[in-house]
């Protein structure tokens, strides 16, 4: 019973986490590109 | 200690003398808030009537929710009072010739968020019986009903001037400084809005008692802004 | 490391990120599991309280691990003027944000059948919206379009001012709401102990997940100070090519 707002519930959060992170790397991503090989590393 | 008061009264004294020549406040701000007043009687029927009362008169709806449609209009009217204090300073650098005068930072912050709770106590005033008007507000009089009123409007505009002044600072230098300021102090100034409404309601149409705790809350919440601006503004005016 | 672990784990990662990443999707992967299947239904509210497994640590986590971030990076900042702690401020606030969307998503979703409307004046709910608004203002703020440094300093005293009205409008709604038999999302019954153990573990998983996304949105941050100062050497390299090429055209 309520399976109708448990479901969209869960898919709303772990959508959001998966669609957030896929943007995060993608921001990370053109970052990365915008500055030089030797400063990128850190917290190794 | 005596330095920063006498600073203080400086900027509030300048302020208000520029005030008394621009007429910005009494001319346009006063104006807009009855008007806001006006609006509400538009968004809220004022046939609206509340039936399961014991009154021999149904009051109206409008009547009824007074205390907060009261804060409300002030608290909208502050925007533009505290948009004004840092206009004035914005155009012309002003700020940094205070600065060069000497004045004490923390007593440029209490100046001109004095300058604004004198203008919205005058705001407030007006409102005040603005509502009373024009909502047909019926209460019992007394001393002290007066009093919780009267001290639930200067506690709650103390906060809302000194979180008003801070977050001006704030976003000081910003173009999109109009917009910007309403969304910072709306959601800190919730509270307090709440406070009051819940105060007033007490002064109003309540138990006096029930009102104090309100206040209580209120004159905390003003403290810790007037605190957090005394202390924070000098590295805020130094960004400016 | 193959070549699509290497673009899932982005161009940043380390060991330390992928096995925190590793850890955060297997517990995930349990959460759902405890969450929608083997935990048991509750009497009164049946399955509609396995939305209290994702509500209840997204608000713990955004609420206070991440406003938390934000509150203490602000200090430190204040104190110390390290870039590090500033940048946490800010990947703090992001994600805050998006956890505090979450709460009030499965929020609304849960009062629905508990409550019978989407929004009821609940002292949490409320106060969790007013506080979402408070850090986009803070986020905002980070916005502006000011010197870095001055931006900086601005945005550590609103983490630090935020951080105390979090706590007074949650504390004033509840007094407000308090006076009106507030009700508040939750289970008054004893909770089973499965259903204890899964809410346990949801706040674990968000708290992994949580852990990975700060690590990450601080390497952003990072970066892009980085890819600041370097346009800014670029651009005071290139200033003083021409300044040179000028000198070497009047030698001539």
């Amino acid at each position: 019973m309520h399976w109708q707002y448990v479901i969209p519930g869960y898919v709303i959060v772990f959508a959001g986490l998966g669609v957030y992170t896929a943007s995060l790397m993608s921001r990370l991503r053109s970052a990365a590109r915008k500055i030089p090989e030797e400063k990128r590393a850190f917290l190794e | 200690m005596f330095e920063l008061l006498r600073d203080a009264r400086m900027v509030l004294g300048k302020d208000l003398l520029i005030e008394r020549s621009s007429r910005v406040v009494t001319a346009q701000v006063v104006p807009f808030a009855v008007m806001i007043l006006i609006l509400f009687g538009f968004g809220i029927s004022p046939d609206l009537r509340i039936l399961d009362s014991t009154a021999t008169v149904a009051p109206s709806v409008l009547s009824r929710v007074t205390p907060g449609l009261l804060f409300l209009a002030v608290l909208f009217a502050s925007l533009l009072a505290i948009g004004r204090s840092f206009g004035v300073e914005a155009n012309d650098g002003t700020l940094d010739g205070l600065r060069m005068a000497g004045l004490d930072p923390a007593g440029i912050f209490l100046g001109k968020a004095g300058a604004v709770v004198v203008q919205l106590l005058g705001v407030s005033a007006v409102v005040t019986s603005g509502a009373f008007l024009f909502f047909s507000v019926r209460i019992e009089w007394s001393v002290a009903r007066a009093v919780l009123g009267v001290t639930t409007a200067g506690a709650a505009i103390t906060a809302i001037a000194a979180a008003g002044t801070l977050y001006s600072a704030l976003a000081a230098g910003q173009r999109e400084r109009e917009s910007l300021v309403p969304l910072l102090v709306i959601p800190v100034l919730a509270p307090v809005l709440l406070g009051a409404s819940q105060a007033t309601e007490a002064a109003l149409f309540g138990a006096v008692a029930d009102g104090w705790p309100w206040v209580a809350a209120l004159a905390a919440f003003a403290a810790l802004y007037v605190g957090a601006g005394i202390l924070s503004f000098e590295t805020l005016l130094e960004d400016m | 490391m193959s070549s699509i672990a290497r673009k899932l784990a982005g161009p940043s990662s380390s060991r330390g990120t992928r096995i925190l990443g590793a850890l955060a999707l297997v517990s995930t992967v349990l959460l759902l599991l405890l969450g929608l299947i083997w935990s048991p239904r509750e009497v009164d509210q049946a399955d509609a309280v396995r939305l209290m497994y994702v509500h209840v640590p997204s608000a713990v986590v955004g609420l206070y691990f991440a406003f938390g971030v934000t509150l203490v990076g602000s200090i430190v900042y204040l104190r110390k003027q390290s870039d590090f702690w500033d940048l946490m401020a800010h990947a703090g606030a992001e994600i805050g944000v998006l956890f505090c969307a979450f709460v009030l998503v499965t929020g609304a979703l849960w009062g629905r059948p508990t409550w019978g409307v989407y929004w009821e004046w609940d002292p949490r709910i409320t106060s969790t919206t007013v506080t979402l608004v408070l850090y986009l203002g803070y986020l905002a703020v980070r916005r502006m379009d000011l010197d870095p440094v001055v931006r900086s300093r601005r945005a550590a005293i609103l983490g630090i001012i935020s951080f105390a009205n979090l706590l007074i409008v949650k504390q004033s709604v509840e007094w407000w709401r308090g006076l009106h038999q507030g009700s508040t999302v939750g289970i008054d019954t004893q909770m089973d102990g499965l259903m204890f153990f899964t809410l346990a573990w949801g706040v674990l998983t968000f708290t992994l997940i949580f852990a990975w996304l700060l690590m990450h949105r601080f390497r952003l941050a990072w970066y892009e100070h980085q890819a600041a100062a370097v346009s800014l050497d670029d651009a005071i390299a290139a200033r003083r090519g021409e300044h040179r090429s000028s000198l070497a055209g009047e030698a001539i």
